[in-house]
């Protein structure tokens, strides 16, 4: 797999423009450009949030090309949509549409509950959810350039995120004491491509950018997230729910950029109104839990 | 000056930790820059890659417009992509705040979207070997006054200028494992601190 060939170097470079930045999740062209103008690093064009698909139940699907255009031509910064898991035609529609990123997701309901998408086929980048290394192995041995742990998407409860990205920063240190033989029995179980298992256990880190997701409601949670190992957070439900969009959108970049510094912490928490209503996860009927889409 | 300058990244957003390493590669010790007490101990600045909107906002918020214009006075600044959207004296498409460092027009965006994203080999002022040159989501230079040298071009716009102290590329030289582009700057931060005084970059240019 030649997961470093000049297409991949380009996909995975504009995941590193977005480090230390905030992807804000937005429904339509106004959202788009409140985020754009609080200083989101890209936006999530998608048919509902995460909370209101979560409420309403039916399928989610792809949103209306009408609207990721009307959003493409407003803001500057990078547009990213979803695609149902494994709709490969909703790629192919995105891609001729020109958006920056596709978010093969999750939160949407899959199409396809076995096989992923063939990302390595599109000139476009596609980044996924993961909960845990294997998984996030598969997904870029299928072409994702950017992965962002799954969380649990419109749940405004942080508990989700930080497991998934606990669970990946751990397994990846335990790689890099291994020896050669015991990583092919690691590929084994991770049910992830031995070369990709190799470049974790000697780099200690993902051939890609690793980002966060799924119940970021606060200035501290982008804070957490970040400091246990993400390197930029994408924020669903946990803006445009809020009581104050416009002040928690500011208040998230500034905690994705001072996540180390308590004191910027406090400013950036300081005056905010309430947080989304959140749900706890344990009350969830296992039907309803997002993260364990995707295989 | 310590055998190693010291030089700080704008880490605001963006890619900054890759030209960290960059610096690394190029022998300079790299900092993390996010306030304008940061700013204090160091001998030259990169501003990195990312969405220029984004850094403008916490510039403004941080109140570092005016530490940064007053850093690019006395002492150099090199700026990718990003960076070089935010040294120059005039943005388009759209208009946006700058720190007007350098005497360029960029344009925002200019070769298109992501799948409009290239790597090119490109030949370079004073280097034998091309350099590959990474263009993600690129600006153009559209302009450049009369102090400014070109140094690299790709399909005739300018991609890699210096003016006085400054350096500004509209490419990536921090996703390669090449480190002519850093060392060159590094070459400038050191030059500078070698010949003492703060001088005003113009003014060292015509000396060139």
């Amino acid at each position: 797999m030649n997961f470093m060939d000049e297409q991949f170097r380009l996909k995975v470079g504009l995941a590193e423009m977005l480090k230390g930045g905030v992807i804000m999740d937005v429904v339509n062209a106004e959202q788009a450009v409140i985020a754009e103008k609080a200083g989101a690093c890209a936006v999530m064009a998608l048919e509902r949030v995460p909370a209101d698909i979560r409420k309403e139940g039916g399928v989610a699907r792809m949103s209306q090309i009408r609207i990721i255009r009307e959003i493409m031509s407003s803001v500057t910064i990078p547009v990213m949509a979803k695609v149902r898991i494994g709709h490969f035609t909703e790629a192919r529609i995105l891609e001729a549409l020109g958006v920056d990123y596709i978010d093969e997701s999750e939160v949407l309901t899959p199409a396809d509950e076995e096989h992923h998408v063939d990302k390595h086929e599109y000139k476009v980048p596609f980044v996924c959810g993961a909960r845990n290394l294997g998984e996030a192995l598969r997904r870029i041995a299928e072409g994702a350039a950017m992965i962002r742990t799954k969380g649990e998407a419109g749940s405004g409860n942080i508990v989700e995120a930080v497991r998934h990205i606990r669970t990946i920063v751990k397994e990846m240190k335990q790689l890099t004491v291994l020896g050669k033989e015991e990583l092919v029995h690691e590929a084994k179980n991770l049910q992830a491509p031995l070369e990709l298992v190799q470049y974790v256990a000697n780099h200690g880190k993902l051939p890609t950018p690793n980002f966060s997701a799924g119940g970021i409601a606060t200035p501290a949670d982008a804070a957490l997230v970040m400091q246990l190992g993400a390197e930029a957070v994408f924020v669903g439900s946990g803006i445009f729910k809020s009581s104050d969009p416009e002040a928690r959108a500011k208040a998230i970049v500034k905690a994705a950029t001072y996540y180390q510094d308590p004191v910027k912490l406090l400013e950036a928490s300081e005056e905010l109104g309430e947080a989304m209503p959140g749900l706890e996860i344990s009350k969830l009927p296992e039907g309803e839990l997002m993260q364990t889409r995707g295989w | 000056m310590p055998s190693k300058p010291v030089i700080g990244v704008l880490a605001l957003q963006g890619d900054f930790a890759a030209h960290g390493r960059a610096l690394e590669r190029a022998g300079a010790q790299p900092r993390e820059v996010r306030t304008a007490a940061d700013l204090t101990p160091l001998d030259g600045l990169i501003i990195p890659g990312g969405e220029s909107t984004s850094m403008l906002k916490l510039i403004d918020l941080e109140h570092l417009f005016q530490p940064l214009r007053e850093f690019g006075s006395q002492r150099p600044i090199f700026g990718t992509c990003a960076g070089a959207i935010l040294m120059a004296k005039e943005v388009l498409h759209p208009e946006q705040a700058s720190l007007g460092l350098m005497d360029l027009t960029v344009e925002r965006n200019a070769y298109g979207r992501q799948i409009d994203s290239r790597i090119a080999s490109i030949p370079v002022a004073g280097e034998s070997e091309p350099v590959e040159a990474v263009f993600i989501r690129a600006p153009i230079i559209r302009r450049t006054g009369g102090e400014v040298r070109i140094l690299a071009t790709y399909q005739d716009d300018p991609v890699l200028v210096s003016e006085g102290l400054h350096m500004a590329a509209t490419f990536h030289p921090e996703l390669t494992p090449d480190a002519r582009i850093h060392t060159h700057f590094v070459n400038t931060v050191r030059k500078r601190y070698t010949e003492g005084v703060p001088v005003e970059p113009r003014q060292e240019h015509q000396t060139e």
